[in-house]
């Protein structure tokens, strides 16, 4: 089709990339924990604004990403332990609570941050295009790409070739087996929420830099990670990549071909997947 | 007693309708949102108390209704009526398609996927600029001159909704009705005694999808105007509040959350602009405090209160 081209391409896989940082959080806290955790968008937003301040003003954009990752971590735990532990059990009210703490949050960011636009300071060394095959591309958005790769590599050889990977991998199947094998499951619950958490913060301080942050940002990528948790299964990383694959691919695609109708681009497959498969393509029955 | 009930709904029906007269236009504007939002949280309850189902999505439905009537009535210059009938049957429309691609997940999963859907009709209606206008949102002169005073308007939304409330009450009474709560209690019982839960999900949903584009199209008359934040998930969350407050599987306990909800936002914003804030809180509290709702905590409250403090009631399962 007309318009298609590498560059749309690319833009779509460095979206995937981004969507996968992001829904892989969600993904693991969701599986694990069995907590849809709404206030993953707020997360990501307070990351990204966390970032920005820090590396506008310590003017490295590698402190920028810790002070992300560290604040939204922070934030998670003050969620997990300081509310959520309150609810446990009941699923619906654990979803219903982390939405209210998203109403919070995404506020107070309104407070502290104001409405305007912000993005967050490329480092000189990835500014700039890259040339080749013919086109000029932005070099931020293939070091996105590569992180997001080395990020699913990452995460992969934690789960499957570390203790605790295994730990995670058995929990998600069956957490009372485990608890009662004397695991204590409550430890491994609390890092995966961290780490989740922090894996938002590092999506927003990554994603602002190209997307750039503004209230709303939330909620457009929550809906994104929805669409890819939905397609790819609850608590399954390849699903995870798969799935921020096709949604990155279909929107950018989307956007080329109907500007303004992006959305029903997405909303097909999810459709089609859930009609044919309700728990998503590596999805399990709980 | 049945002849005292019918007192008491006579009476509670004479006490709402002159409630203009001794209110001002604001005072009753304020109740028209009550009905009409009301109307909403009935909507969630329908599905949440009683099929078990509880959705994130309604905010959409509703206001896709607006949107229609709105469009129909400015855009195109039609009859505002029409434009309203038309919003119901595209709520009810936009029900059926959230239903057939939902109705076989529950609990948290039914919810993610009801969210989900209601953002992609958020998204479409912020991008889909030709014809929502975007974050400009459409306005519309949709009343008609004999509804110019809040007074009249509130008295057609009064007998709307009460209606409305009726016609859910008798779905929820009906063996229909029935059907729903033993899905919601067990639906592996309800598949083995040979009833199709598919089915009477999906019509449930409609049915609820009915009530939400009823109280869109009402919301289109008063509020004459729509943007992407009608459908945005705010919305969906504050019809939810509304039916949880006012205790999800009571029906009309959204009455008393919607006056509840109304009532704070107004207060509330007349001393601070944080208002999404301490809805926030509000939905974290009710979680903690009292996921049975309003009407709940009161009854534990007077359980508490006969059996003494010795003896505390079981804790509700609640949602």
């Amino acid at each position: 089709m007309a318009g298609i081209n590498l560059f749309s391409i690319l833009n779509g896989l460095t979206y995937a990339a981004l969507l996968f940082l992001v829904a892989a959080g969600f993904t693991l806290i969701f599986g694990l924990l069995r907590i849809v955790n709404l206030a993953h968008g707020a997360l990501y937003l307070v990351g990204g604004y966390a970032g920005y301040t820090v590396a506008r003003f310590s003017g490295s954009f590698a402190l920028g990403l810790v002070g992300a990752v560290v604040t939204s971590a922070a934030i998670g735990l003050l969620l997990d332990r300081g509310l959520l532990r309150f609810v446990s059990g009941f699923e619906l009210r654990q979803v219903l609570l982390t939405l209210g703490a998203a109403l919070v949050i995404d506020d107070m960011c309104l407070v502290v941050w104001g409405g305007d636009t912000f993005t967050v300071p490329i480092p000189p060394a990835l500014n700039g295009a890259v040339q080749f095959a013919g086109v000029y591309y932005p070099r931020y958005r293939l070091f996105v790409l590569a992180l997001g790769i080395v990020v699913f590599i990452g995460l992969w050889l934690l789960m499957q070739r570390t203790r605790l990977g295994a730990l995670i991998r058995a929990g998600v199947d069956d957490s009372e087996t485990i608890a009662a094998m004397g695991i204590d499951i409550s430890k491994i619950f609390l890092g995966t929420f961290l780490l989740g958490a922090a894996l938002a913060g590092l999506g927003g301080a990554v994603g602002g830099a190209f997307l750039t942050l503004y209230p709303g940002a939330d909620s457009e990528i929550l809906v994104f990670s929805l669409a890819v948790v939905v397609i790819g299964g609850r608590g399954s990383l390849v699903g995870a990549a798969v799935g921020a694959l096709l949604v990155g691919l279909l929107n950018s695609i989307g956007q080329v071909v109907f500007p303004e109708l992006a959305y029903f681009v997405i909303f097909g497959p999810m459709a089609l997947i859930l009609a044919f498969r309700p728990l998503g393509l590596f999805g399990r029955a709980a | 007693m049945r002849a005292s009930r019918i007192l008491a709904f006579a009476g509670g029906g004479v006490a709402l309708a002159v409630l203009p007269l001794l209110l001002s236009d604001y005072q009753t504007s304020l109740a028209i949102q009550i009905l009409i939002f009301a109307l909403l949280g009935m909507s969630i309850d329908l599905l949440a108390g009683y099929a078990g189902r509880t959705s994130l999505g309604h905010g959409a439905i509703f206001g896709v209704s607006t949107y229609i009537a709105i469009y129909w009535s400015s855009t195109l210059h039609g009859s505002p009526w029409v434009g309203i009938l038309l919003g119901i049957i595209g709520a009810m429309a936009l029900a059926l398609v959230f239903a057939l691609l939902a109705v076989r997940t529950s609990g948290v999963y039914f919810l993610l996927l009801t969210l989900a859907l209601g953002m992609v009709v958020w998204g479409i209606c912020l991008r889909w600029n030709s014809v929502t206008g975007a974050e400009n949102g459409l306005r519309g002169d949709a009343r008609p001159l004999w509804l110019a005073t809040s007074a009249a308007l509130y008295w057609l939304v009064l007998a709307v909704v009460a209606l409305a409330s009726w016609l859910a009450w008798l779905v929820v009474k009906s063996p229909f009705g029935l059907t729903l709560r033993g899905i919601r209690d067990s639906e592996s019982r309800m598949l083995s005694l040979g009833f199709h839960s598919t089915r009477h999900l999906v019509l449930a949903f409609v049915v609820s999808g009915l009530l939400a584009g009823v109280g869109g199209g009402l919301y289109a008359l008063f509020n004459e105007f729509v943007s992407p934040s009608t459908v945005a998930v705010a919305a969906s969350v504050r019809g939810l509040l509304i039916a949880i407050s006012g205790g999800i599987g009571t029906l009309f306990g959204s009455f008393l959350g919607a006056f509840v909800l109304v009532v704070l936002e107004n207060v509330v914003s007349g001393y601070t602009e944080r208002w999404q804030s301490v809805m926030g809180l509000l939905f974290i509290a009710m979680m903690i405090f009292a996921p049975t709702g309003l009407i709940g905590q009161w009854h534990r409250f007077w359980q508490w209160r006969r059996l003494g403090a010795r003896d505390k009631p079981e804790q509700t399962k609640g949602t």
